[in-house]
């Protein structure tokens, strides 16, 4: 492979979409209220999309005359390189929604950032996801605001979820030897400048929705080593069970 | 059912420029700002529409049924309304 760095950051971004997606889908049929189910699996299309994209350009990187559908389906658990916070369970409405407030306020910058990578087919993808992650902030924004300053019970769970994702989130932010490669060959964004909107946008948001951040420091990582949460193992038997049971199938 | 129920929003969509608002459908949502994001994410997913209305429905006022025979029905006898008297002459299009 010619540019391993860059296939290993390409899949990083893919999977979590991918993973991202694949939970939010769960969610179809089961939305608390029928608009809400339809918002939720629109992300959740949006998600899917772009990592189809990116599997295409990490394919194209990797060289071996695989698709898409192969490198979503068709690897291993700890070849999957998403972080943790995306794996974790749906759990009630607040969690699912803070969950995608965490992350997308994340997405938001990185692919403004992006979209300035002199790598081609990044750039682009990131020109097309950003329109889409606007939305999906804004919309888990405003439930998150509504969610916080709302009922007793509304602000509890969502404060819960607050207090119990915190522990993902700086495994946003996690940079190895792959990003060191490729930061200072000039092709992707430093994730500490990155670091500082994510946190004025949590901030932000969390103080109207009169909700705390945390005060502990416990950080979670290893979903970039390949090391998953026991939930990785359910996510992959479940997306994984037709192209395993049935090889190369399509419709 | 519970009587804590968020509004019913009637929701208009235009599908392009210079185009009216159309009447599409309904939806429930706590808000104005919700109800536009939730009439983006149910009736918009196809290309539908580059602007949106919502109006909360108990704010439409609307005519009533049984009343229809005093609202509407003098209107059909009166058949000079309509222009159906002029010979279209034959260079005509599109008529």
């Amino acid at each position: 492979m010619q540019q391993p760095a860059l296939f290993e950051y390409v899949l990083r971004i893919a999977d979590d979409s991918l993973i991202l997606g694949q939970r939010l889908g769960e969610w179809c049929g089961h939305g608390p209220i029928l608009e809400e189910d339809i918002a939720m699996t629109n992300i959740a299309l949006d998600l899917i999309g772009q990592s189809i994209s990116l599997y295409d350009f990490a394919a194209e990187l990797e060289g071996t005359g695989k698709n898409h559908d192969q490198l979503a389906y068709l690897r291993y658990e700890n070849e999957y390189k998403n972080i943790l916070l995306v794996e974790q369970p749906n759990g009630d409405f607040a969690m699912t929604i803070l969950r995608q407030f965490f992350f997308d306020a994340f997405r938001l910058p990185f692919y403004e950032a992006l979209m300035q990578s002199p790598v081609a087919q990044l750039a682009a993808v990131a020109a097309k996801s950003v329109k889409e992650t606007r939305y999906h902030l804004k919309h888990t924004s405003e439930w998150v605001i509504r969610m916080g300053d709302g009922t007793d019970e509304s602000h509890q769970r969502a404060q819960s979820a607050i207090d119990h994702l915190w522990r993902y989130t700086n495994e946003l932010f996690y940079e190895n030897e792959v990003d060191q490669t490729l930061q200072a060959e000039g092709k992707v964004p430093a994730l500490s400048a990155i670091r500082t909107q994510w946190l004025s946008t949590v901030t932000n948001v969390l103080s109207e929705a009169t909700l705390q951040i945390p005060t502990n420091d416990w950080k979670f990582d290893g979903g970039r080593e390949g090391r998953h949460s026991e939930h990785m193992g359910y996510i992959l038997s479940d997306l994984q069970y037709m192209q395993r049971a049935y090889p190369n199938m399509e419709w | 059912m519970s009587t804590n129920e968020w509004p019913l929003w009637e929701v208009f969509i235009r599908s392009k420029q210079g185009l009216n608002h159309k009447h599409v459908g309904s939806l429930r949502a706590p808000d104005a700002t919700l109800a536009l994001e939730n009439a983006r994410d149910v009736y918009t997913r196809r290309s539908e529409g580059i602007s949106i209305w919502v109006v909360e429905s108990a704010h439409i006022h609307a005519t009533d049924i049984d009343e229809a025979d005093a609202f509407f029905e003098p209107s059909d006898t009166k058949i000079y309304r309509h222009p159906t008297f002029y010979e279209v002459p034959d260079g005509v299009k599109h008529m």
